[in-house]
């Protein structure tokens, strides 16, 4: 094809060839320069790197309390659980969303009914799995603003309302869709609790 | 010839000065009818420039820094001389700037100017909207008070809702696995280049939009259809400057003296522009008792909450908020009726329109207070009445008996 134009002959297949060409080029080009830009807004090497484990010492936590530890810039919870506190935990099981902890919340060695290595330490990464804020420590029993008699202690979440029991279970009816979860650790000694790996061969 | 002209004469043979003067002022010919609620569209202007002035005077002593952030701002506020009046008017600014823009857009719905030939005036509008809550957020990480840290962490885990991508998405967005000095810094970066570019180019296109339809007026009625036979201009019409320059210098004082007033007397506004949360140090390790988005979110906010969680996912809360914004770019071609302003329609578009402002006002209430089971419910039948304000609009526009439009403007 082609077509005259002030008196010369122009070769449209050519000139259409030409802008296919260097817009493709220009096009590689653009996308050459916005990867570089892209992938620089990823967590850096620095960032990547952070997050060594914490190593914490969990004599000093009276029973009943609560000690909270920064790992990977988020908060991880350790709450010594009473005797009272662990027997009311395994009767509210038909109130949760997950009771078995069937979601990969957790290692493989906290799936059971306690979520935990020892049966009264809770370890757990104090983080909404709803939008991320950190629920408040409700021990009081039977607390009026969470359902009066029926509240076995647990966690609040302050921002939307969720709840979680003390083995950081997550209520049915809440916006907060599974467990919080548990993060990898080992126990050091009897006072030493490591955050952050699992116990090698486990 | 004067001096001063033949500058001019140099000038405009190099750049068109005089001409760019006639086409958008002294011979822009705007409707005479304008109301007080045309005085928001330059506030708007106003407050931009005010912005941005502001915000270059507070970048000079803040420090983007998850170390020095905190420390940098209460600086400002206690040494820099004159930097507590700079750093409030920023923040009444911000606040004042959507109490403008939204009374700028409540204008459009009730005289109808998104409607033909203003829609691309209405879709930059609604874009110059989005940008200005991206803007609006960004700035609120700065400070690294509890509020802003909190309120960053749930606005970017909405994004990790997103079904595949959401995890990574959110990564991108922060920088790092948790809200960190990486997102403050490149919040920082947005805040003070990125999106205040970004907003002048639109707030250009949609002048540029404008100038080129020309205004529309609480008649709904288009000035242009009656021209002087000789001159082309329209009967209606008269020239932006002096007339409305003047008019609305008055505006601009009256709007100064409501700024000046909140500024010196509660630049907190019992903390709806300035949180209390916010006067504590950023802790990753603790959530405030009760956090709530600024006042100006709280309607998207409250439209979130009242979407309960589905197939264990919050997404379709978070399609809710975006679907709410999503619908006022289409409103040009949900509206059928044969007349454009509130002036000359029937009982169905006022009584639609009065509960669209209802609901929006009810869940921006309802989005500042903890959720509980009954302010639920109430938002969940305000997001309705929001949605079906839009969905039902083609069908109670086109049934309606509007009353007949005058053919020129009246008073
Ligand atoms: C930075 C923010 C904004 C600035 C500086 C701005 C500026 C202006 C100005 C100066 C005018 C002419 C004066 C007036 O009609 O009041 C105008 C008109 C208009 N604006 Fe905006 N605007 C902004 C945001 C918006 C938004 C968010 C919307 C809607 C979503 C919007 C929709 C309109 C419409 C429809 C008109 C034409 C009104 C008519 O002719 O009746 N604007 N704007
Ligand atoms: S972040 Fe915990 S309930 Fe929403």
């Amino acid at each position: 094809m082609s077509q005259e134009a002030d008196g010369q002959k122009v070769d449209t297949r050519k000139r259409k060839f030409l802008i296919a060409a260097t817009s493709a080029v220009g096009g590689v080009a653009a996308a050459g320069v916005a990867i570089p830009l892209v992938m620089s807004m990823m967590p850096s090497a620095r960032a990547r790197a952070a997050g060594a484990p914490v190593e914490v010492d969990i004599s000093k936590i009276e029973s009943g309390a609560i000690l909270t530890v920064e790992w990977q810039g988020k908060p991880v919870w350790i709450v010594n659980r009473s005797p009272e506190m662990l027997e009311l935990l395994g009767k509210h099981d038909d109130k949760l969303g997950d009771p078995q902890s069937e979601q990969p919340q957790q290692p493989a060695y906290c799936k059971n009914p306690t979520r935990s290595i020892k049966k009264e330490y809770l370890v757990a990464v104090g983080i909404c799995t709803h939008l991320g804020c950190s629920p408040t420590f409700r021990k009081d029993i039977g607390a009026a603003d969470l359902g009066g008699a029926d509240w076995p202690g647990g966690f609040f979440c302050p921002c939307h309302g969720s709840k979680f029991d003390l083995a950081a279970r997550v209520y049915k009816n809440v916006p907060a869709p599974i467990n919080l979860k548990i993060p990898p650790h080992q126990y050091l000694s009897d006072a030493k609790l490591l955050i952050g790996v699992d116990a090698k061969g486990a | 010839m004067s001096a001063l002209q033949k500058v001019m004469g140099w000038v405009d043979d190099r750049f068109p000065l005089t001409a760019t003067y006639k086409a958008h002022l002294s011979e822009y010919y705007a409707p005479k009818n304008f109301n007080f609620w045309y005085f928001f569209g330059s506030l708007a202007l106003l407050l931009l420039v005010l912005q941005i002035v502001t915000g270059i005077f507070l970048t000079m002593n803040y420090k983007p820094d998850a170390e020095l952030a905190f420390a940098s701002v209460e600086y400002i506020m206690r040494d820099v001389e004159w930097g507590w009046l700079i750093r409030y008017m920023h923040s009444t600014g911000a606040s004042l700037f959507f109490v403008v823009v939204y009374l700028h857009m409540f204008r459009g719905l009730m005289y109808g100017s998104y409607r033909k030939p203003r829609e691309l005036i209405w879709i930059f509008g609604v874009l110059i909207y989005l940008a200005l809550m991206a803007e609006a957020f960004l700035g609120y990480l700065l400070p690294w008070g509890q509020m802003s840290f909190w309120g960053a962490q749930v606005i970017v885990n909405l994004f990790a809702a997103v079904p595949f991508i959401g995890e990574d998405l959110s990564i991108w967005i922060r920088g790092d696995f948790v809200i960190s000095d990486a997102t403050l810094n490149r919040f920082f970066a947005f805040h003070v280049i990125a999106l205040p570019l970004v907003l002048l180019g639109l707030v250009v296109v949609h002048l540029v939009a404008l100038h080129e339809v020309g205004s529309n007026n609480p008649d709904g009625i288009e000035i242009k259809k009656h021209k002087d036979p000789v001159t082309h201009i329209p009967l209606d019409g008269i020239p932006f400057h002096p007339y409305y320059t003047v008019k609305d210098i008055v505006g601009v004082i009256v709007f100064l003296m409501v700024f000046s007033a909140i500024m010196f007397f509660g630049p907190e506004m019992g903390g709806y522009f300035l949180e209390a949360a916010n006067f504590i140090p950023a802790d990753p390790l603790k959530t405030p008792e009760h956090i709530a988005p600024l006042w100006y979110f709280t309607p998207f906010y409250a439209i979130l909450r009242a979407v309960p969680p589905m197939f264990g996912s919050q997404f379709p809360g978070v399609v809710a908020m975006g679907l709410s914004i999503v619908f006022l770019f289409f409103l040009p071609w949900l509206d059928r009726s044969k007349v454009k302003s509130i002036r000359y329609r029937g009982p169905i578009y006022k009584t639609m329109l009065a509960l669209f402002i209802v609901s929006f006002i009810g869940l921006g209430y309802l989005g500042l207070l903890p959720s509980t089971p009954v302010a639920t419910i109430f938002a969940q039948v305000f997001s309705v009445i929001y949605f079906l304000f839009f969905l039902l609009m083609p069908w109670y526009t086109s049934i309606e008996k509007t009353k007949p439009e005058p053919e020129r403007v009246t008073g």
